[in-house]
This record gives C-alpha cells, sequence and structure tokens, in this order.
C-alpha cells in the first residue's frame, strides 16, 4: 500500500523540486486527494467489509505463529470427528486435529500465496506496462500484442505447465498467479500508463528538469496506482482460489502444510458421513475472496472521479502545476 | 469486414504460434534433461541415453520443434510416454465427457446470468435485485471445488436424486445415466460461472438504462420495461458476447478441477493423472489443444461480434 501512503511524498521530494514553485501544489493535492481516496474507501460499505476480512485473516495468520487453541499437528485419535462443541470449537477431523486450529494455521498459507503472487504480478504487470508504454514503438507495439495473446492463458493452464515440469509445490500457485494475472495488470495499466504519459502534468514535470525516473516516480506511478492496486486486490483474490483449486488437485501445498485447499481436499473423501466439516475451509475461502474481491471493488469506486463529479475537479492537477 | 477478419486470423495464427512454442520451450528446455526428468533419480545412464534417443532429444531444439509442429499440422498431437498410444485419438475420446460438460454448464451459466442480471439491474435499491446482487457477489467468490462439494451432500447424499460422482463404463450407449451423472458436474460449473456473468449483464444493463435512447424511447410513451426490453437488451445481448470467450476459458478451467472431483473420465482428468505420472509429451499435446481451443474461441466470438454489431460493421 505505500503507493498511498502519503508519507511517501516528502520521501519522493528532493531539494532541487522544492525550490521549483510550480511543483508544490501538484505534489500537496495529490497526497491530499490520496487521503480523501481512503476515506472514501472506508465510508463505503464494501470497503468496509472488505478491509475488516484482509484485516481479519492477516492477524488471524500472524496470531497463529504464536498461539492456536490446539497444535494444529496434533493428532489425536480419541477425538476423531467430535462434532462443534467444546474445546473444539468446529469440530475435529479424521485424525483428530482440531478444524479451527488448522483454519487458523491454513491463513498463513492463504497469505503468504496471496503476497508472494501480489509481488510476482506486480513485477510482471508494471514491467510488462512500462515496456508497452514507454519503449520505442515497435518493441511497444509487440509488447502489446504479446500481452493481447499471453491473456488468453487461464491460470490452471500456466499452472499446470509449471507443475509439469517441477512438481506441485506453492510456488506453483504463487509464479502461475503471478504470471496469469501479472498480464492482466499490464492489459490495463498500459493505456493508462500512455495517457498519463502525455499528460500536460508530465510535460510541465520534464520541463522544470525532472529527469526521467524522477518524473515516473513522483507523476506516472501514482497515477496508475488506483488503476493498479484495484487490480492487485483481484488478483490476490485468484491466488486465494487457485490455491485451493490446486492444493485440492495436489499441485499447490504439499499435504503436510496446513492450507485450506489442502484441508478442503483432506475432508472431501468423508462428505458423506460428516459433511459439516467441509463446509468451514470452504466458508473462509469464501469469505476472504469476497473480501479482497469487494475491497477491489471499492478501491476503484473510491478513487474513479468519474463517479464523484465534485472531486474530478480536484483530481484534474493541470492548472494547479502550471499556475 | 473481411479485412478484419483477416487480420484477426493472422493475430490467432500468430497467438497459436506463441503458444506452442512457450509450452514447447517451457516443458523442454527449462528443466534441463527432460529424459532424466522421465526417468527418474534411480536410472541408469544408459536408461536415460536410451530414453533420449527414443524421444529424439539428440536432435537441435530447434529442429525438434519443427518436428512437433509438422506432426501437429497433420494432426498428430504426440503420443504417450507411459503407453505409446497417440494423445489426439484418447483426447477425442475424453472430449465426448468434456464438451457435453462443457455445454451443460454454459447453459446454465447462461440461465443463471442473464436474467437474474437483468432482474438485479432492473430492480436495483429494490429488496430483491440486491439480493440477487449479493448473492452472485458472494457465489462469485465460491471456490469451484467446495461448491461441487456442497452440492453433492445436498443433492446426491441427502436428496440421493442424482449419482455423487463417476460415468457409465458404457458411456453415451445409456444417454439417461450419462445425462444424470453430468447433471451435478454441469451444475456446479453453471452456478460460479454464472454468477459472474450475471455481476457482468448487471452492469451491462445498468448501463443500457442510463442510456438517453432509453429514456427517450420512455418519453416517447413506451413504459420502461418495455423502452429497455427493445432499446436496452440488444445492447446488452452485445456485451454478454465479448464475455463468452472468458466465460467459455472458465468452463474449460472448471471442468480440469470438477472432472477430478466428480471422476469423470474427461480431457481436464487427463490432464491432471498425465502432470501428476509428468507424460510431458502428453501433457504437451494436451496444453496445446487446451490454449489452441480457447485461443479459437475468442477468434470466433470476436467475429461474430464484428459481424452483429452494426456500429463496429460501420467502422469497419
Amino acid at each position: 500500500m505505500s503507493a498511498t501512503d502519503p508519507r511517501r511524498d516528502e520521501r519522493a521530494s528532493t531539494p532541487g523540486a522544492r525550490r521549483r514553485p510550480g511543483i508544490r501544489p501538484a505534489r500537496r493535492s495529490a497526497s491530499r486527494d490520496r487521503r480523501r481516496t481512503l476515506g472514501r474507501l472506508w465510508a463505503l460499505g464494501t470497503g468496509r467489509f472488505g478491509i475488516a476480512v484482509v484485516a481479519v485473516v492477516v492477524l488471524t495468520a500472524l496470531l497463529s505463529l504464536v498461539w492456536t487453541p490446539f497444535d494444529p499437528a496434533a493428532v489425536d485419535v480419541r477425538a476423531r470427528w467430535e462434532g462443534p462443541s467444546w474445546p473444539h470449537l468446529l469440530g475435529t477431523e479424521d485424525n483428530g486435529r482440531d478444524i479451527l486450529s488448522l483454519l487458523m494455521a491454513g491463513a498463513r498459507t492463504t497469505v503468504l500465496v496471496a503476497v508472494g503472487a501480489g509481488l510476482v504480478a506486480t513485477v510482471v504487470g508494471l514491467g510488462l506496462a512500462a515496456l508497452g508504454a514507454l519503449t520505442p514503438r515497435w518493441v511497444r507495439e509487440g509488447v502489446a500484442v504479446l500481452v493481447d495473446i499471453l491473456i488468453a492463458f487461464p491460470v490452471l493452464i500456466i499452472a499446470m505447465m509449471i507443475s509439469a515440469v517441477w512438481g506441485g509445490s506453492l510456488w506453483v500457485v504463487v509464479w502461475s498467479v503471478g504470471i496469469g494475472f501479472g498480464v492482466n495488470i499490464a492489459r490495463v495499466t498500459r493505456p493508462e500508463l500512455r495517457r498519463v504519459l502525455h499528460s500536460d502534468f508530465v510535460l510541465a514535470g520534464r520541463a522544470s528538469g525532472l529527469t526521467g525516473a524522477q518524473n515516473l516516480r513522483r507523476h506516472l506511478l501514482p497515477n496508475v496506482a488506483p488503476v493498479f492496486i484495484v487490480q492487485l486486490s483481484w488478483g490476490m483474490a485468484v491466488a486465494v482460489l487457485a490455491e485451493a483449486g490446486l492444493s485440492y488437485l495436489g499441485f499447490g501445498a504439499p499435504i503436510t502444510q496446513p492450507s485450506w485447499g489442502v484441508l478442503l481436499s483432506d475432508l472431501q473423501s468423508y462428505i458423506a458421513v460428516h459433511p459439516l466439516t467441509v463446509v468451514w475451509p470452504g466458508l473462509a475461502i469464501t469469505l476472504t475472496v469476497l473480501g479482497l474481491n469487494l475491497l477491489g471493488d471499492a478501491l476503484r469506486e473510491a478513487s474513479d472521479p468519474t463517479l464523484m463529479p465534485r472531486t474530478r475537479a480536484a483530481r484534474t492537477p493541470v492548472p494547479e502545476v502550471i499556475a | 469486414m473481411i479485412r478484419y477478419a483477416l487480420t484477426r486470423l493472422g493475430l490467432l495464427v500468430l497467438g497459436l504460434a506463441v503458444a506452442s512454442v512457450l509450452i514447447f520451450v517451457s516443458l523442454r528446455v527449462l528443466p534441463g534433461d527432460v529424459a532424466q526428468l522421465i526417468a527418474g533419480t534411480e536410472s541408469t545412464p544408459a536408461q536415460v541415453e536410451a530414453l533420449r534417443e527414443s524421444l529424439g532429444l539428440n536432435t537441435p531444439l530447434p529442429v525438434q520443434y519443427l518436428d512437433w509442429v509438422g506432426g501437429l499440422l497433420r494432426g498428430d498431437l504426440g503420443t504417450s510416454l507411459l503407453t505409446g498410444a497417440p494423445v489426439a485419438a484418447e483426447l477425442g475420446d475424453k472430449a465426448q465427457v468434456t464438451v457435453p460438460l462443457g455445454i451443460m454448464s454454459l447453459l446454465v451459466a447462461l440461465v443463471i446470468g442473464v436474467p437474474f442480471g437483468v432482474l438485479s439491474a432492473i430492480r436495483r435499491g429494490r429488496a430483491d435485485g440486491t439480493a440477487v446482487g449479493v448473492g452472485a457477489q458472494a457465489l462469485a467468490a465460491v471456490p469451484v471445488v467446495w461448491a461441487g462439494m456442497m452440492l453433492v451432500v445436498v443433492f446426491a447424499v441427502w436428496l440421493g436424486w442424482l449419482p455423487p460422482q463417476g460415468f457409465p463404463r458404457s458411456g453415451w450407449a445409456d444417454p439417461a445415466a450419462a445425462l444424470r451423472a453430468l447433471v451435478l458436474p454441469a451444475l456446479t460449473i453453471g452456478v460460479v460461472e454464472g454468477a459472474m456473468l450475471l455481476r457482468f449483464v448487471r452492469s451491462a444493463t445498468l448501463q443500457a438504462i442510463g442510456q438517453d435512447y432509453v429514456r427517450t424511447a420512455a418519453a416517447k410513451g413506451l413504459t420502461r420495461t418495455r423502452a429497455l426490453l427493445t432499446h436496452g437488451l440488444p445492447n446488452v445481448g452485445l456485451s454478454v458476447i465479448t464475455v463468452l470467450g472468458l466465460q467459455i476459458a472458465g468452463i474449460v478451467v472448471g471442468a480440469v478441477v470438477i472432472e477430478q472431483l466428480f471422476t469423470l473420465p474427461g480431457v481436464g482428468r487427463m490432464l491432471v493423472t498425465d502432470v501428476a505420472t509428468r507424460d510431458l509429451p502428453k501433457v504437451q499435446g494436451e496444453l496445446l489443444a487446451l490454449t489452441g481451443f480457447v485461443l479459437v474461441v475468442g477468434f470466433l466470438v470476436d467475429l461474430v461480434h464484428r459481424l452483429i454489431d452494426p456500429r463496429q460493421r460501420e467502422a469497419s
């Protein structure tokens, strides 16, 4: 979230730029604008729900590092298939392991996969978008066609390619979603980057002596950030779903690792006898994905100037820079 | 139109070429020694060498690639490493399960997505419209495996209406039994894909409601519903066609997971098994067939869209 952090502006500013009177108001306005976006995000019910779900999952993952009700790996044959009751709040599974503890420990895997896939998608997506927007024309067009082709590759097909060669592991999920969704990000971010590139404030920045890198950091990235963050949120939702699907197929998390997808496939053999147990990991995945999806929707709504006519003027930085 | 079709065809061919190179390269070049990988860690060097010879791995890579592509153009997708059987024949065999499954899933998705999407847009702000919208949002977040398990619990375990898994060994010789076996899997994929389609139809309809021509039609005396039905919905239909390609890709992916859950002898299950046993030549053929299918569907969807959208026709 560092792109939405208002403090970034202070770090990004250089003494040279500070002396130029034309640039400061624009910068301050951008920071105010971002804070306003966060406020609007919280004001939306979906935004609040998304933030709450993500916070709960991350905090649960952290908590599970130091405390879970039971040891998630502890086998207790006397406590097999206990229903939801004290002390096993969500019951136990075939080996007598506590399902709540397994879910809590599984949140770690979910967070790891989502963050890992998000990082890869960021590098792939922004890299391809930059290649497709900032390079000479023939490279640019080539990259655009390549992205159009790559977008037809479903994440699962990429995952199959990777696991056929390297075997299954969480890396399969991270790389397949990272690459698959990174292409998506590139496709959405590239036109945005080109639009911003031709805007007056970038030109003004260049005219007032910013180098290419400074311009990229100060004007280009902050302006494509809203589009990018929305995509990232949706991409992480895809990662959580892919973890479940691929772990179920045996190409994701190893069966020894606590993970919602592994738990789901473990319990599948017993659904005829103990249908309730399957509900919990499925609910955990669904809620997390729903939270990330809604967070993405809310981010888009909060940062879309066309949905808020009054803020539109504030978002158009051109007059401020030139003034 | 013809110029557009040719350009688009060129892009399709380019796409297939890129796909074949990517699949070939990632399955052969990256891991180092394929023969060693296939033979396993306990093989003798002589065995590995024999395997390398039989796979044609001693020829230069571009030659191997051209060999493979040459075979593809003659309809030869390669042969299985383990059984020596041709991949194309087996693929055709398994498609008899996957293609009907895919068509049924698509029908379910359309039946759920289109009417309920329009409804939730028209009734926006009221209890029923909101409920449908929220339900779709939640359903679209459900992992398809879990949706399948829940449907099995309800319809196979509790109600006992449908078989929980499996496909009749006699195949389509017993059409009723075969169809019954495909109902739950198709419902699973269709519900999840339908929820995504619903969200799309909903926003397309909302957009149509806001259009000037719908408002004008209403001002000229049509009821709002009629105005939307006659002037708005054709445009919704057009945008549905554009997502149809994505939907079909989603169904292909869903089939890979769901065929495993319901132990259906389809293309997806075949791919999962071959990836697990590392039958690389076979995986290579199957992956190209699946991506090729997705690319061709995308091509056809674009062409159809171009054909029936008058604005696009005039533009060319």
